[in-house]
């Protein structure tokens, strides 16, 4: 793999994170980090969106005549979140029924448009793959990470495996709202420490 | 971006990009259906298995009834048996005046008009409020409970059911779903009576 396909794949997961650098979709990364199962499903249901939809776009877009590219892209987006969305309901049941409205939401999630927008419009097929794959993996990663945070301090359990008595209290607030965002600001927070520390910049 | 724009161009690209998608999702769709359907029945059953109570020996889903209520509300009933007897049943019922919209849920009731339990199958309540219909604090006053009369109500209506706190709304449309259960239930018992 070359240099360019390297940092293609890799600028996604830490140094250009879509949540915790570029703070892109944030509505799905608020609204159901909950548990940390939450979070790695849709996740990976993005990941999955993404990866489709990169490829498609990269492979059509001297096709589109450039005034009409967002409605096109959202048109291909919007197929691609409606299959993983038929998908998740016929074989994940239990976790299409969680993440609920969040599904479908993934058409209006800015990540993807962004990529599409940013990346595979301009790249071809490979590294917009590689791209995808990156950018797909570090929105999973973060949201495994908060919804872990959250579940560890809201619930006192991690994937649902409880490691407190039953009846213990614990910080409700975190699988409240606000405590999504205190949580994000917390890593963020730690993240930019860590930096500052390395002297990335 | 090669290509000369104009009126036509557009629209045929759009056209094009559009039937793609139809035909992809349509696809997909009869892919996936059975399924989903599946997955619906299998909930539905196990709310079933659930909600009345463990002891039975007979399919319920296969023996399935449909019965109408005076106000013309259709229901669907699952009734239970052990050794031939029906001991309890489950009603499909349901409920438009949540905060959300529709709550559906599968009421068991014992076939002596106590309730056992409910499941809520379906729901748009607030997270963290109205959600909490389907949590054991509300639903254990339903365990055993045996309404006086037909119309059972929240305290705050002038019933003797507590509500959830912040959920009112919630709860009444809960309420109100048992409440249609129970109707359809004494709907079956005196048609049963009258055979």
């Amino acid at each position: 793999m070359n240099k360019v396909s390297f940092e293609n794949l890799t600028r996604g997961i830490i140094k250009e994170n879509p949540i915790f650098v570029m703070m892109l979709g944030m509505c799905p990364t608020l609204g159901v980090t909950t548990s940390a199962a939450n979070g790695l499903g849709m996740g990976l249901a993005t990941l999955f969106v993404l990866i489709l939809s990169n490829c498609a776009i990269s492979l059509v877009k001297n096709l589109i005549p450039g005034t009409i590219r967002i409605p096109s892209y959202i048109v291909i987006i919007a197929t691609f979140v409606t299959v993983v969305d038929m998908l998740m309901a016929a074989y994940l049941p239990a976790l299409h029924a969680r993440l609920g409205i969040f599904i479908p939401l993934i058409v209006v999630n800015c990540l993807i448009l962004g990529r599409a927008e940013a990346f595979a419009s301009k790249n071809n097929v490979k590294q917009s793959f590689l791209d995808a794959v990156g950018m797909g993996l570090g929105f999973a990663l973060a949201l495994t990470i908060l919804g872990t945070v959250r579940e560890v301090l809201g619930a006192g359990s991690i994937f649902g495996w409880s490691f407190l008595a039953e009846g213990s209290d614990t910080v409700l607030l975190f699988i409240m709202p606000p405590g999504a965002f205190l949580a994000l600001a917390g890593l963020i927070l730690i993240l930019n420490a860590y930096k500052a520390k390395q002297g990335i910049k | 971006m090669s290509k000369k724009i104009s009126l036509f161009n557009l629209c045929v690209t759009l056209v094009i990009i559009s039937a793609c998608s139809a035909f992809l999702i349509g696809s997909v769709y009869k892919l996936t259906e059975p399924a989903i359907s599946k997955a619906k029945e299998k909930k539905q059953l196990e709310a079933i298995a659930s909600v009345v109570g463990g002891d039975f020996d007979n399919d319920p889903y296969a023996e399935r009834i449909s019965v109408k209520l005076k106000d013309g509300t259709q229901m669907e009933l699952f009734p239970a048996r052990k050794d031939g007897q029906i001991t309890s049943i489950a009603v499909k019922s349901s409920s438009d005046k949540g905060f959300g919209g529709k709550i559906e849920m599968m009421v068991g009731i014992f076939i002596d008009g106590t309730i056992n339990n409910y499941e809520i199958l379906e729901q748009h309540e607030t997270p963290g409020l109205g959600t909490k219909i389907s949590e054991t604090r509300f639903k254990s006053q339903f365990k055993g409970y045996r309404p006086a009369s037909n119309d059972f109500k929240l305290k705050k209506d002038g019933g003797d059911i507590d509500a959830v706190t912040a959920a009112t709304i919630s709860s009444r449309a809960a309420v109100d779903a048992l409440s249609k259960a129970y109707k359809g239930y004494n709907r079956f018992n005196l048609g049963n009576k009258n055979e």
